[in-house]
């Protein structure tokens, strides 16, 4: 026992610094591959720009909810205004400072969004819950009036819209769907590196600790106001980088109202049913949510011929999502990610049970 | 020994009823101090008081020479008192080693940017905690539950987690709120044993509440006895039970 | 000076819808502690069922009585199927549900019995009143009115018979209302038939006002603000945060809007809610909690 104690009471400064090689997953590197590879080369135009570009730009918008909602426990209905933050303000960037490069231009919208979150954010060392979303609401309904109210914000466009003025990189154009995929796709996988390494550090303990119990973190020294403005501003940034990619790399043309409540809502969803606190989940909800709408369309076309009013189609779906949003919370709180995870354990012991 | 910790002329009220009224006393560095009376005595309270958690209403608190204005429990935490809670304060979504290092954030020098970007201070750091954190697995005899949720873990490990979570921290002042409640013998013995091992061999201060008399005086050098928030008995264990004012406060009050 | 009354009093008066829809959330929080964000997807649900029904030819009470039945059942189902398997849930979770079922009933709603916009007729003229030289609506008066009829009744139920006292006996302490026996299923199934009445008196006066459709689900994101101000737990406070809120952001967009705009209505409410927060964090008239650890 004492010679345990004994190196308890060491210091924090003597430790070698060992070089630690990290192998990399070959399931990871394969995904990669494909991913930046084969799905450029295989996919078609219609894939990369209706299926593939959307779904990554939500998993991204998930990606920053999940880091506030699910890791810090502050629930956010206002996703989609810190996005419009981020389109409109990397809109504005490449519009009026000459010669920005487009990555600068999509930080600076990221870093703006995040000063935004931040503020919006300064309510949550007094306000929890409930009472906390109203917050988030204003923020997002304020947000949408700005942007649809002062014409600076779209450059006087008599449409009240916003578009790329130039999407290119080192003189190359990324104009072309498979240009727009690679941006976003790049953005995506450095995205979210970047929200794996944070959720593994001390960073990211704080933020689950504040999540689980406020009060006890408190205690063992966290600054919980802190790091509550951190998750607020660092999920907008996320947020903002999404809403970027989704006006030009995906829309091509927004305004105010393509980030509108419902936008909030759906980023909402894909947390919820890919798994709250989980980053895989993001993708899993992100690509659930994106690819439902096509399969149902082509199910109603398969089963009644193409005579399916769009119109019932979205009611349809509607309720399937209201449906299994309430599924979710009862049966598996820890969404398809969980469900995907349990699966692949049954798999990886498979000959053994049986 | 010197003085860490004086509680002077402290009061406490809740929405008019008094919890804690007038009470002082003092306690010794490297002491193992022992919090007892009857439920609703405000010991608790008094725990709250001195990390923080509760403002006290009049009185001072003076830590390591210092009087503590303002007392907040993050600056409580930075000055190196630690805490556990009556009913487990512990984050229940995390696993047992991801808990204790939450303890560690004190400790914290490198910024979130480094760590978002996996910046060599970062990592460096990043390994040094989870190098403590292994040793205070080791030292509670935790390391089975290592990567258990602690939500699922049994009341008396999370009570052992939750100690390690303080502990990680290297406390100056360890307050201990009913420790060893709800525990069998055997596991009241370990646990002695732990916070016994975690005085002398830290040189933790440690105040602690607990009902269990066998216990405190085997554990204690120091006993401060509460009754409807005033000081009702302050000594050596042996003190304390010749006290008439202590058996009095006892009596008919029934306690295991 | 006439102008500013005339906006405060149109204010008010619109706040009382506001305080309609806010005491549906009251009767539900108080009785189980679910902040039903459904409550605006059940408004535009029963206005709909009431206009389909009326529109068919059925008349006018027995439409409003069959309305009030699907409203019931709807309670019954929502109790069984969405509630009990989540009991002892946290709220979050509990809200997260009813968002699920604001989207069912919506998808429900449109498309059973079409998305487009319906116009309801109460047979409440409006024509304008003149108070002195003060315009007020005559349509916003009767809906005032009907507001405080319903208010004065829901008292009734609570106060004076068996069913509210169980009622309060299980806002105030569940624990202590199931070890005496009361079902709380029961208590639910009620509470959520009562709000869906509420909804309906609510969505049809919300719906004679400016047609039946889609939006008067979003009335659910206004009464938000009124919750805050007037607080979770009390119908006195939906009553006054209703009227505040209405009569704030009247004279705000009669006031500031044109200095900054226009069209601030959308957020104003949620701003005035925060300043609030920051002033009383439980509302004016919500039980403050206090956090033990």
């Amino acid at each position: 026992m004492t010679t345990t104690t004994a190196r308890l009471t060491a210091s924090f400064d003597d430790a070698p610094l060992t070089l630690v090689r990290r192998r990399w997953p070959l399931g990871l590197a394969l995904l990669l591959l494909v991913a930046f590879v084969a799905l450029p080369l295989l996919g078609d135009d219609y894939w990369l720009n209706a299926i593939l570009i959307p779904f990554l730009v939500l998993s991204l918008a998930g990606l920053g909810l999940n880091l506030l909602t699910g890791y810090t426990g502050q629930t956010s209905v206002g996703a989609a205004g810190f996005m419009a933050v981020g389109a409109f303000a990397t809109y504005g960037l490449l519009l009026r400072v000459p010669g920005i490069p487009l990555p600068l231009a999509l930080v600076g919208g990221g870093l703006i969004a995040a000063f935004l979150g931040m503020l919006f954010g300064i309510p949550s060392a007094r306000i929890k819950g409930f009472y906390l979303m109203v917050t988030t609401l204003a923020a997002q309904f304020f947000i949408e009036w700005v942007f649809a109210k002062f014409p600076w914000f779209y450059n006087y466009a008599s449409s009240g819209t916003i578009s790329a003025p130039r999407l290119e990189l080192f003189g190359y154009s990324l104009a072309s769907p498979v240009g727009r995929y690679l941006l976003t796709l790049s953005c995506v996988v450095l995205l979210t590196w970047v929200a794996v390494n944070l959720v593994r550090s001390q960073t990211g303990r704080n933020w689950m600790a504040i999540r689980d119990m406020d009060t006890a973190a408190a205690v063992i020294g966290i600054p919980v106001d802190r790091y509550k403005r951190l998750a607020f501003a660092v999920s907008s940034f996320y947020l903002g980088i999404a809403g970027a990619l989704w006006a030009f790399a995906y829309l091509g043309t927004a305004s105010a109202g393509s980030f509108d409540i419902n936008r909030s809502f759906q980023i909402l969803f894909i947390i919820i049913i890919g798994g709250m606190g989980s980053i895989a989940g993001n993708f899993v909800g992100a690509a659930f949510i994106s690819l439902m709408p096509i399969f149902l369309n082509h199910a109603g076309q398969w089963l009644f011929g193409g005579n399916v009013d769009a119109g019932q189609l979205q009611n349809l779906q509607k309720i399937l999502f209201g449906t299994l949003i309430i599924v979710f919370l009862i049966k598996e709180p820890e969404g398809l990610v969980r469900l995907v995870g349990n699966l692949r354990d049954r798999l990886r012991t498979w000959p053994l049970r049986f | 020994m010197s003085t860490l910790l004086e509680v002077r002329n402290i009061s406490l009220s809740f929405k008019g009823v008094k919890a804690i009224s007038d009470l002082s006393f003092a306690v010794r560095r490297g002491e193992i101090c022992a919090l007892i009376g009857p439920n609703g005595a405000g010991k608790s309270s008094l725990l709250n008081i001195l990390n923080g958690v509760y403002r006290a209403d009049a009185g001072e608190l003076v830590f390591d020479a210092e009087r503590l204005h303002r007392p907040h429990p993050l600056t409580a935490a930075r000055l190196g008192i630690g805490r556990t809670f009556q009913n487990n304060a512990l984050f229940k979504n995390m696993s047992v080693l991801d808990n204790l290092l939450t303890g560690l954030s004190r400790f914290q020098r490198s910024f979130f940017i480094e760590q978002a970007l996996g910046l060599p201070r970062a990592r460096r750091e990043a390994r040094v905690f989870a190098e403590r954190a292994e040793q205070v697995l080791e030292f509670l005899e935790l390391q089975p539950w290592r990567d258990v949720a602690v939500g699922s873990l049994a009341y008396g490990l999370q009570k052992r987690v939750e100690l390690g979570r303080a502990l990680i921290a290297q406390p100056t002042l360890l307050l201990l709120d009913e420790p060893m409640a709800g525990m069998n013998a055997e596991e009241k013995q370990e646990m002695s044993r732990f916070i016994a091992d975690i005085n002398r061999d830290l040189g933790a201060t440690v105040i602690l509440i607990e009902h269990d008399i066998k216990v405190v005086m085997d554990l204690c050098a120091h006993v401060v006895v509460l009754d409807y928030g005033r000081k009702v008995g302050d000594g050596t264990p042996a003190e304390v039970q010749a006290n008439p004012d202590v058996i009095a406060a006892y009596l008919g009050t029934v306690h295991g | 000076m006439n102008f500013f009354l005339e906006t405060l009093i149109g204010g008010l008066l619109a706040g009382t819808m506001y305080s309609l829809v806010a005491i549906g959330f009251v009767l539900i929080y108080k009785a189980s502690g679910v902040f039903n964000f459904a409550q605006g997807a059940m408004l535009l649900f029963s206005a709909l069922t009431f206009v389909s029904l009326h529109e068919q030819g059925v008349p006018f009470a027995l439409a409003l009585l069959l309305t009030l039945l699907v409203m019931i059942i709807g309670a019954l189902l929502i109790e069984r199927l969405v509630l009990r398997p989540l009991v002892n849930r946290s709220q979050i979770t509990l809200f997260m549900a009813t968002l699920g079922l604001s989207f069912i009933i919506e998808g429900l709603a449109q498309g059973l019995m079409g998305a487009q916009v319906r116009a309801l007729d109460l047979g409440i003229e409006d024509i304008p009143l003149f108070v002195g030289e003060v315009m007020i609506s005559q349509f916003d008066l009767i809906a005032a009115a009907v507001a405080a009829v319903l208010v004065a009744l829901l008292a009734l139920l609570f106060n004076r018979t068996r069913i509210g006292i169980a009622l309060r006996a299980v806002a105030d302490d569940t624990r202590a209302a199931l070890s005496i026996g009361i079902n709380l299923n029961r208590i639910w199934q009620i509470v959520w038939a009562v709000a869906g009445m509420v909804g309906l008196v609510a969505g049809l006066l919300w719906g004679a006002r400016q047609g039946v459709q889609f939006s008067l689900s979003l009335v659910v994101l206004k009464a938000l603000p009124v919750l805050i101000i007037g607080g979770f737990t009390s119908i006195g406070g939906a009553i006054v945060g209703g009227l505040i809120v209405g009569a704030a952001e009247n004279l705000a967009e009669a006031y500031i809007g044109p200095l900054i705009g226009g069209g601030i209505t959308p957020w104003f409410a949620y701003f005035l809610a925060l300043v609030f927060l920051y002033i009383r964090p439980a509302g004016l008239f919500g039980d403050r909690a206090i956090e033990r650890v």
